[in-house]
């Protein structure tokens, strides 16, 4: 993005290159008419965006983001349109982008958690309703299929059916069937009748919230059903298994005579507790944190799993900084040949995407055809993965794999940054090559590389793809009758637990997401508070 | 001043991510907005990449005989559930998608389905097709497709089809490759969903049937002297090498195209491979192990209405007399390969092509997989139960069998 200046424009311009380019360098610093001119369409298209964006927002009855976008896009004019507010001019993006995909997320996991979100409990009250009527119809069995035509007199419409033995009835919303004999026919089917004029199917369809809503009852005894049509051109009898009472609300079944009530649990309830599904979405305060500490499922392995995750954790950062600082040193040393390609070849496993990487090595662990009994161990038959502490071991090798040329990366840079005169004069002085490295290189390293240490334990400590994807948490032992398995960390445990089979509890997850976020966060800010002491040596 | 200038255009571009961020509505899913006055005249569907195509046609004919606009959005077959599930609350989702029966159960539970009539039509699908739509006495939705595993056999190995799971190992064995049979398994977890014939062939189903068909939650039969009599029988074949959880399903697969192996207990996805190299195959019926007729799950697809929908006439008539109709059933085996759900086209499926025929008659004895929520409690346990028997490190098969039915009971009823 750069303007073209119209040179020939400016009848005035200086006469020697030099001066040419001084007043060129003061008008790119003091922004031009061009500049001005790109801000105010710049500024008026994002103007424009927001006030389009929230007269969409309130259409669907949006209201809170809605005067959020236009907030936002406010303050960005009055940030952008004026002189100085320079910082606030380069946070303001920043900022943004940190609401919209962090703040933003993170206050949702926040309320959902206090929710009962989940399989069954996806929606308002009202679509469960609507749900519930929809499912409730029933078709009478071994009733007739009725040709219907759709009729309309002053806004009110009909259905002018024919049944199978050729009788012609007709009726509407509240007016029972009734015999007419004067309808004109079509081959065997009722299509019109005096007074009333017939709808088209593009009329049909205009209709069509009305109609697939009618339902004409067959008499005056409600329990007889009521024909209604799915696709304006045949009419069923149907009956309702359940009626709402919108005054009381409550369900009750017709077949068991059973009454359903809302009791504030987000579902209509019998006395003997049997819930209608679906549910609606209701706010149950700190139910799911109750349950993640009382659900059996996770009571009973969760000691092991959580011991599991912090010693993944925390052998992972170990094993990829020591392996990764290791061979930063070895490269860093000036009489090492060709060190360029050495370190293209460090990079590789960090450029392979980790989700193939962990499916290549499940494959190459396998017990009988995998490479790495195959080839490299002669045909040994090691359990890799079905082993509890080969498992163990081989998750936090993979691991290793994926995550030292990342360590590599960042010793190597803050290699760079040690004075050499420093170890020139601990050399000097006698120290051996290891004293050197102890307590001259590993210290002033640790300054630059804690921060990364403490952020690479708290990525390993929610490392879900890896576990899920290399053992899928497992081996599991059978004996013990629980979902988790000796690999899984607290993230797969959590996912086991809340995503069963194929429903979702979005509650317990994010209240257990909260839980864990607790945790680490906790240990990352007892680490930098420890970090702080390193940082006094310089 | 270049970063403000950059900025601002970043900042353009933010508002308008975040203004459909925060309205949990992503690009391209605006369709079905059907208000008051609007376009009543249009449908949305979701359909898959696979399908698009003859979907795309369909929608044509659809608009020209009756004036209502087809919208198409592509979507990711995995995807299609949960965003359907998020969705159709919104008011903003599809009226009509693609999708798997066995989803039906979290679809139904979460109110965004709504029940399809199909009326006299019902008998002119597959039984097993409308058994597996149906859930709790209402059909939701029009099937399209159905999948199930049969045995691929090498027809140059073995000339004829076995009579028995002996049969066919004692034919495998004679023909003299490196192994008899061949299913591919998983190290950690078995392979339930492949080696459910041989359990059906002792009798022992995961749950009981109600009267119309459906599958009955309370009733688990997983557990039952049948069961029990396959737990002794999976622990047998594992000690004797035969089923082998080392033997992944690519494994599996590469071994029967390179001959290693004359039976392969598979499903239709892997038979092109298999005529792609040069192999002579024939789909037979799965042999019975335990004496039964054995039964693997069918898998069907379908199209579902969504509960939600502003266009229920218009979606029930595309559903039936378009998706329903033998020309696009036809089409959509074309392009999918799996066995059209409606009668007629199936016929004329199976008469084209003897693959489809052999998988096709195994599927006539197939039994729709449950989508009842409480399969999520079977799929826990029952892998896992079954790679520890095959691979004789939980103890005495029956003991371990037991543990999990007892396992998944008590996962049932908590």
């Amino acid at each position: 993005m750069t303007i073209t200046e119209d040179q020939d424009a400016r009848s005035d311009a200086p006469a020697t290159p030099r001066q040419r380019r001084a007043a060129r360098i003061a008008e790119a610093a003091g922004g031009g008419w061009g500049l001005i001119l790109l801000k105010i369409v710049v500024l008026g298209l994002i103007l424009a965006l927001a006030v389009y964006a929230a007269l969409v927002l309130i259409r669907m009855d949006q209201w809170v983001p809605a005067v959020l976008v236009v907030a936002a896009a406010l303050l960005a004019v009055w940030i952008y349109s004026g002189r100085g507010r320079l910082p606030a001019k380069y946070l303001m993006p920043g900022l943004v982008f940190l609401f919209v995909f962090q703040v933003f997320a993170a206050l949702y996991t926040g309320y959902v958690a206090f929710t009962n979100y989940g399989t069954g409990h996806n929606s308002t009250k009202e679509s469960a309703v609507n749900a519930l009527m929809l499912s409730a119809q029933e078709r009478v069995p071994d009733s007739p299929e009725y040709e219907l035509t759709i009729l309309d007199q002053l806004g009110e419409l009909s259905f002018l059916v024919t049944d199978p033995d050729g009788e012609v009835l007709i009726g509407g919303e509240d007016r029972p069937l009734e015999e007419v004999d004067d309808a004109e026919m079509r081959g065997g089917k009722a299509v019109a009748l005096d007074g009333y004029t017939t709808l088209e199917f593009a009329e049909i369809v205009a209709n069509q919230e009305r109609i697939s809503e009618m339902a004409v009852p067959l008499s005056d005894d409600p329990n007889d059903g009521a024909l209604r049509t799915p696709d304006g051109s045949i009419a069923y009898v149907y009956t309702s298994t359940l009626v709402y009472d919108e005054a009381a609300g409550t369900m009750t079944d017709t077949r068991t005579g059973v009454v359903y009530s809302d009791i504030g649990t987000g579902a209509f309830t019998a006395e003997d507790g049997t819930e209608l599904k679906p549910g609606w979405q209701i706010v149950v305060g700190f139910d799911n944190f109750t349950r993640a500490f009382a659900e059996e499922s996770i009571r009973g392995p969760f000691l092991s799993v959580l011991v599991w995750t912090f010693a993944f954790a925390l052998l992972s950062v170990l094993t990829c900084f020591a392996l990764g600082l290791f061979l930063a040193i070895v490269f860093n040393d000036p009489r090492m040949k060709s060190k360029k390609y050495y370190r293209v070849l460090m990079i590789l496993p960090y450029a392979f995407p980790g989700f193939l990487s962990a499916l290549v090595w499940a494959g190459m662990m396998n017990q009988e055809f995998g490479f790495l009994n195959v080839v490299l161990f002669g045909g040994a038959d090691i359990p890799w993965l079905t082993n509890e502490w080969l498992a163990k071991a081989s998750i936090i090798l993979v691991n290793l794999w994926l995550g030292f040329p990342y360590m590599f990366l960042i010793c190597t840079g803050a290699l760079q940054s040690i004075p050499e005169d420093v170890q020139e004069a601990a050399r000097v002085d006698g120290a051996s090559a290891w004293q050197v490295f102890r307590s001259i290189k590993l210290p002033l390293l640790l300054v630059a590389v804690a921060p990364l240490l403490i952020s690479s334990f708290a990525f390993n400590f929610n490392n879900f793809s890896l576990i899920y994807m290399l053992t899928g948490g497992g081996p599991r032992d059978v004996t013990a009758g629980v979902n988790v398995g000796a690999t899984d960390i607290l993230i797969t445990m959590v996912y086991k637990v809340a995503f069963v089979g194929s429903s979702a509890d979005y509650g317990l997850a994010s209240a257990f997401s909260i839980i864990i976020f607790i945790l680490v966060a906790t240990i990352s800010v007892l680490a930098f508070r420890r970090t702080k002491a390193l940082e006094d040596l310089n | 001043m270049k970063v403000t200038k950059r900025s601002i255009l970043v900042f353009g571009a933010i508002a308008s991510v975040s203004a459909l961020a925060l309205t949990g509505c992503g690009a391209g899913s605006t369709g079905g907005d059907a208000d008051d006055k609007g376009d009543a005249g249009a449908i949305t569907v979701w359909v898959d990449a696979d399908r698009a195509g003859v979907l795309k046609d369909a929608a044509k004919d659809f608009t020209a005989d009756t004036g209502v606009e087809v919208k198409l959005v592509q979507k990711e077959f995995g995807d299609i559930r949960d965003q359907f599930v998020q969705q159709v609350p919104t008011g903003k989702g599809p009226d009509v998608a693609v999708g798997a029966h066995d989803w039906l159960g979290v679809l139904v539970d979460n109110g965004v389905v709504a029940p399809v009539e199909l009326g006299d039509r019902a008998g002119e699908f597959e039984k097993v097709a409308v058994d597996a739509f149906s859930y709790d006495g209402q059909v939701y939705g029009v099937p399209y497709a159905i999948e199930n595993i049969g045995l691929l056999r090498n027809a140059d190995l073995v000339p004829e089809a076995p009579t028995s799971y002996d049969d066919m190992i004692a034919k495998g064995k004679a023909a003299g490759t490196e192994y008899a049979f061949l299913v591919g398994l998983d190290p950690e977890a078995a392979d339930p969903y492949h080696l459910y014939p041989f359990q059906t062939s002792f009798g022992a189903p995961v749950f009981g049937t109600k009267a119309d068909g459906s599958y009955n939650a309370e009733d688990l039969q997983i557990g039952n002297d049948g069961g029990k009599a396959f737990a002794t029988w999976l622990g047998e074949q594992g000690k004797a090498g035969i089923l082998n959880t080392n033997i992944t399903g690519d494994l599996a697969r590469e071994n029967f195209n390179a001959g290693k192996a004359p039976f392969f207990l598979t499903g239709p996805w892997n038979a092109p491979s298999a005529t792609e190299a040069g192999l002579n195959v024939v789909v037979d019926p799965i042999p019975s192990a335990g004496g039964q007729p054995a039964q693997p799950f069918a898998g069907v697809q379908g199209f579902f209405l969504s509960s939600e929908s502003k266009n229920k006439l218009a979606a029930s008539e595309f559903l039936l007399n378009y998706i329903g109709s033998e020309e696009v059933q036809t089409a959509l085996y074309e392009v999918g390969g799996r066995a059209p759900a409606l009668t007629a086209a199936f016929e004329a499926a199976v008469e084209s092509d003897p693959l489809t025929a052999g998988f096709g008659a195994v599927g006539a004895d197939a039994v729709p997989m449950p989508s009842i929520p409480e399969m999520g409690a079977v799929w826990q346990y029952w892998g896992v139960t079954e790679a520890a028997i095959i691979n004789g490190t939980g103890g005495d098969p029956v003991a371990l069998w037991e543990k999990m039915a007892a396992d998944v009971q008590a996962a049932i009823s908590k």
